[in-house]
Order: structure tokens, then sequence, then C-alpha cells
């Protein structure tokens, strides 16, 4: 099978269907765990934003974004540079004007799906003080330029995928669920807006020591990750059908390693918050889990289950010290855990397929060759995501600040949007929160 | 500061393309390319910095 035009075999196309049913499970579980890790107060809002979200994310994916990000092998904008050519954008029509064939029109219910996920995850870093119009006007920019862009260069026969036959890196740069092109680049855009809209109130005492804001509901979270489990393992099914030409009979693996990765990233972070506060934390163990699911996305069609258990051990130690480090040294207020979970536990994941990963003769056909080089393309890869992506998502957001402040005013924050936003708490039954988190 | 680390950053990320345009070798092409990476950590450093509440006024 050809990487470059998805099979258009009748068990590729099932067995792709029947992983992208499953893919909404994962946006179902991140919004449980960035609703799970707010405050009672905010709770309604941040399930809300993310249903608005997914809805403008596909909206905007549809009208234009897919014009920019294309398919592998269709019309593109290139340019010529030092006697070689560099495939920046596709150039295909707006609206999704004549894609009618299945395998086409597979492919873009499932980018679809991966540009919605991806643009849940900013939701859970600016939670409890990013406006609900706000964060639609920054999801339409979002999945109509940022995503598009990057997703093409990785996914649409963009300069980055094809590094391994324009300059003999490997099989160019690869990321056969998404680990770069939907978590990254996600990951990034919450960093962007945790820069524009500050720390939340009351989160940094005056001496400079953060204080803890508890999740508001621990058994969310837990069952988000189990939801989003289910929802991995169909997107690193179908991205490696429908993107990277594997063979639907090989889908076991994927399943096997998407697995192995959340669960042994779990077990690392359970370990590793048992060490330091003596006892395993439940909030920090879910980010674990989903930075395991992040970080296996990428290689998990190409690695032997013990390297995926590697890969979900490192990404498990990565979390809870990153979000230590930027909660309390960097002043990073990040209440989903976003940057940690996903940028970092993306990048991580990127560069373990240039490690680990073992290509086999039938897939990523027409990529170039060999192994040779293939860390030096996940790194141009690494460093295009941080030094294009985040200065381009951070400018465009920052621009649309200008316009359209992202940050709710101080009484808002203070009532909870719950109230401020939609004019009713998620538990009306129930006091739900005290003051006690704000400093006024 | 904050837009020095922008700009910095785009500074890298322009150093590890030249290093796959204007590098044939492998060993030199890839040191360029961490040399790149490495200018993009310095420009998150001073991004990080920036963006830091000082301590003492703090929200």
């Amino acid at each position: 099978m050809n990487a470059l035009t998805p099979s258009g075999s009748d068990l590729a196309l099932l067995c792709a269907t029947a992983a992208i049913l499953l893919i909404p499970l994962a946006i179902a579980g991140l919004a449980l765990i960035n609703t799970g890790l707010g405050r009672s107060r905010n709770s309604a809002h941040l399930m809300m934003s993310s249903l608005c979200v997914v809805g403008m994310a596909a909206a905007s994916y549809v009208i234009c974004g897919f014009a920019w990000q294309g398919l592998a092998g269709g019309s593109a904008r290139v340019i010529s540079l030092a006697g070689r050519n560099w495939n920046w954008i596709a150039k295909a029509p707006l609206f999704l004007q004549g894609v009618t064939a299945s395998p086409a029109l597979l492919t873009v219910w499932m980018q679809s799906l991966c540009v919605a996920l991806s643009a849940v995850i900013p939701t859970g870093a600016g939670a409890e003080r990013w406006r609900l119009g706000s964060t639609c006007a920054s999801t339409a920019i979002f999945s109509g330029i940022t995503y598009p862009l990057f997703a093409h260069w990785a996914w649409g026969g963009g300069w980055l995928a094809t590094l391994g036959t324009d300059y003999g890196l490997g099989r160019g740069f690869v990321d056969a669920g998404g680990s770069g092109v939907i978590h990254t680049v996600g990951g990034l855009t919450g960093l962007a807006l945790v820069w524009i809209l500050g720390s939340r109130r009351g989160k940094y005492t005056a001496d400079g020591m953060p204080t803890a804001i508890p999740a508001h509901n621990a058994v969310f979270v837990l069952f988000g990750c189990l939801l989003a489990w289910a929802g991995w393992t169909g997107l690193n099914v179908s991205g490696a059908v429908l993107l990277n030409g594997l063979d639907p009979r090989s889908t076991g693996l994927i399943g096997v390693n998407t697995t192995l990765a959340g669960g042994s990233a779990a077990l690392m972070t359970a370990i590793v918050t048992r060490v330091r506060f003596s006892r395993p934390d439940a909030s920090l163990t879910a980010n674990g889990w989903v930075a395991g699911l992040v970080a296996g996305s990428a290689a998990c069609p190409f690695v032997p289950p013990a390297a995926a258990i590697f890969i979900g051990l490192i990404a498990g130690l990565l979390a809870p010290l990153t979000i230590e480090i930027l909660e309390a040294r960097l002043s990073i207020d990040d209440p989903g855990g976003a940057i940690s979970v996903h940028a970092i536990g993306g990048i991580w994941g990127l560069l373990a397929v240039g490690i680990f990963g073992r290509f086999p003769a039938e897939v990523l056909v027409g990529r170039g060759s060999g192994f040779s080089g293939q860390w030096v393309a996940q790194l141009v890869g690494v460093a295009t995501l941080v030094g294009f992506i985040l200065p381009l998502t951070y400018g465009l957001n920052w621009l649309l600040n200008r316009f359209l402040p992202h940050r709710v005013t101080q009484d808002g924050e203070r009532q909870g949007l719950d109230l401020h936003e939609l004019g009713a708490g998620a538990y009306p039954e129930f006091v739900t929160h005290s003051d006690e988190f704000f400093q006024r | 500061m904050k837009i020095a680390g922008l700009l910095l950053l785009l500074t890298g990320w322009f150093l590890v393309l030249s290093a796959l345009v204007l590098l044939r070798a492998a060993w030199p092409q890839a040191l360029f390319v961490l040399a790149g990476v490495g200018v993009e950590l310095l420009a998150l450093a001073l991004l990080f910095r920036s963006h830091a509440i000082p301590r003492g006024r703090r929200q």
C-alpha cells in the first residue's frame, strides 16, 4: 500500500471507519478531565466550552482548514529553494468541494475529529478564566490556520513528510497517531494562551508561592482517562491505516502499544507521586495516563511492545515533574496540565520515533528508505513546532486578544464562569464553593 | 523581552531550515540542526522568564 494515497481496500476502509467511530470518546475523555480538574463553579462552562470548541473546530476546518491541509499527493503550492522543492501549503478547494470518493472522505472525517480533539486541549490550559466567545474565535483561527498548516507539512505530503525523499532523512518526519500534529500543536497553543491570559486570581500568593486549587471531581478525571483510552486506540488505528498505509491486519499491535504506553505512564506517575508526596496522586496519575497515550501515538505502529512500555514510563516521569516545574518555578497556571501532558508528552513521543521506530517495507512507501537520519527528521519536526507553530499561535491569539479580550472580568472570575457567562451553576442544589482560593 | 524571545524562536527555526538547504553531509547537517534547537531552547528560557510574575508582585 502506498502511504501517499489512502488505501481503498474494503478491509482498510472498514477498519478505518470502525476506528474513527471511537475518536469522539477521546474528545469526551479530555472534556471530562478538564471539567473535573476545574472548580465546581466553572464546570458547566468548561463542558460547554468543549462542546462549542468541537462544533467550531469542525466547521472551521471544513470551510477552509482542509483547503490548506489537503491530502498527500494532492495539488499544493510549491516553492523552489536551493534547487529543491518545498511543498508548504495545499491548494484544495474550500468547503470540501470535489472531495467525494470514500478514502478521501474518510480521511476528512478523521481529520475533522482530530482538529476538534486538538482544539479541546487549550481549553484545559485556559480553564476558569477564558471567555466563551473568545474561546470560539480562537478555535476558529486554530482550526482554520494553525492546525491545517502543520498537518499539511506532516500528513498532507508537505515538506516535513518528504524529508526522506528530498534530504535522505529516513522516512521523513513520522507522526503516525498525531503526537505532534494533534497534541503538541494543541499543547503549545495552550502555552501561548496561558501566557496571554495570565494566572487565575489567587493562584499565586503575594510572596510568590503557588496555591493548591484542588480539582472538584476526581471521578470525572479518572473516568475521562478510560474514555480517552478507547478514543486514542481509534485515533491511532485510523491514523496508521489512512495516513501511513498500514495493513489493517496488523492493527492489533497498535492497540497493545496504546494500552501499554498509557498504562505504564500512569503506573510511573503513581510511583513518582507516591515517593514525592507519600501517597499516589489521582489527578497527576490521570495526567500521566494521558501523557503516556500522547507520547505513544507517534510511534505505536512502528515499535515493539517493550519500547511502548519504555515510552510510557518516560512520559509518566516527565508529566508530574514538568507540571511541578511549570507551576512552581515558571508561574504557568495550567489547571488541566495541558502543556506538560500534550506539548511535552507529544515532543517526547516524536523523538521516540527517531530512537525506537522500525519501519516495515510495506508502510510509508514513497517516503524514503532506511532509518539513517530518522532522528534528525524528527528533530526538524520538533524544531518546527517550537520555532514556528508556537510564535504563530501566540501572535494570532495576541492579535485576537486586542479586539476580543480572552480574559473574563475580575467579578466574573470571582463569581465563577457558570453563573457569570451561562447564568446557572452546574450543581444548583448544593453550595458548591467558597472564596477560600480567591484573594480580594 | 517577549518579542525578542519570539523572534529568537523563529531564528532557531530558520537555522534548522538553513541546515537542510545548505548542508549536504549528514553530521554537519545534524549538528547545525542541533544548534538551531539550542537557539530555540534559549528563546523558550527567555519567554518563560519574561512571562513569569516577579516575586512579591504576583497576583
